[in-house]
């Protein structure tokens, strides 16, 4: 992932967050750490199928890692650098410079 | 590129240039159009820090001074975690026209991000993040 400039890496970001579902996945291992695809699938309302799907794509766009757990499972940790890329270019867009912009020019007009 | 680096608003104030230096560059000018609060300690290296009633607070370290015409200074991206190394860099130009002032502002910053930036601030921050719960746990275990 660190090789991937910060547009591929939001562009990856965005594209995951576009399903609902992987949404879930990632809220549920925000809320409660990280967790197997089984206990993912006993959390939520999603086919144990469309759990390991989903964790294959967010694996693929860095969101999440696999890493070993008891026994022989895997568990999903979230990984917040991507979230924290696509989070910079929208902060860009979030940013509201016209309101006290606007506060200034009407507080030294008005003088 | 399908989100800006750099934004930039201009906005002509009916109000000689120095006017507006002292609303962008003391506590009380600042408290007047943009924090609800304001502190400034006006030099290089400074900080100015802006309050609002709903809790939001802005850290501005100053970075440029060249009164009365250029103030810049960089302060942390909305929305990232307080203590996150990405900042951008804010430019306010002002430059005399006729009895008023046309005022530029400029922030940049936004998509910049070197490749082994990215690798220290996710690495570092997970590796903090997981060490020192860690520590608490061993601190908490006795």
């Amino acid at each position: 992932m660190a090789e991937l400039p910060s547009e591929a890496i939001a562009e990856a970001v965005f594209a995951a967050l576009a399903d609902g579902n992987r949404r879930a996945i990632l809220a549920e291992l925000s809320a409660s750490g990280p967790a197997t695809a089984t206990e993912l699938a006993a959390a939520l309302p999603i086919t144990r199928q469309g759990i390991a799907k989903h964790l294959a794509l967010l694996t693929d766009a860095g969101l999440v890692s696999p890493e070993p757990g008891e026994g022989r499972r895997v568990r999903y940790r979230l990984q917040s650098g991507p979230m924290r890329v696509a989070q910079q270019f929208m902060a860009a867009l979030a940013r509201d410079w016209d309101e006290p912009l606007s506060a200034l020019k009407s507080h030294l007009d008005r003088r | 590129m399908g989100f800006p680096d750099r934004i930039e608003r201009t906005v002509r104030i009916e109000r000689p240039v120095e006017d507006v230096w002292a609303a962008i560059t003391t506590a009380e000018g600042l408290a007047a159009w943009f924090g609800q609060r304001a502190e400034i300690d006006l030099r290089l290296g400074g900080v100015a820090t802006l309050r609002w009633d709903e809790g939001h607070v802005a850290n501005l370290r100053i970075e440029r001074i060249e009164a009365p015409t250029v103030f810049g200074y960089t302060w942390g991206i909305f929305g990232l975690p307080d203590g996150d190394p990405r900042r951008t860099y804010v430019e306010l130009t002002l430059a005399p026209d006729g009895a008023g002032t046309i005022l530029t502002v400029a922030e940049s910053g936004f998509a910049q991000l070197a490749p082994d930036e990215h690798d220290t601030s996710f690495h570092g921050n997970t590796e903090g993040w997981r060490s020192e719960l860690d520590e608490l746990v061993a601190y908490l275990r006795g």
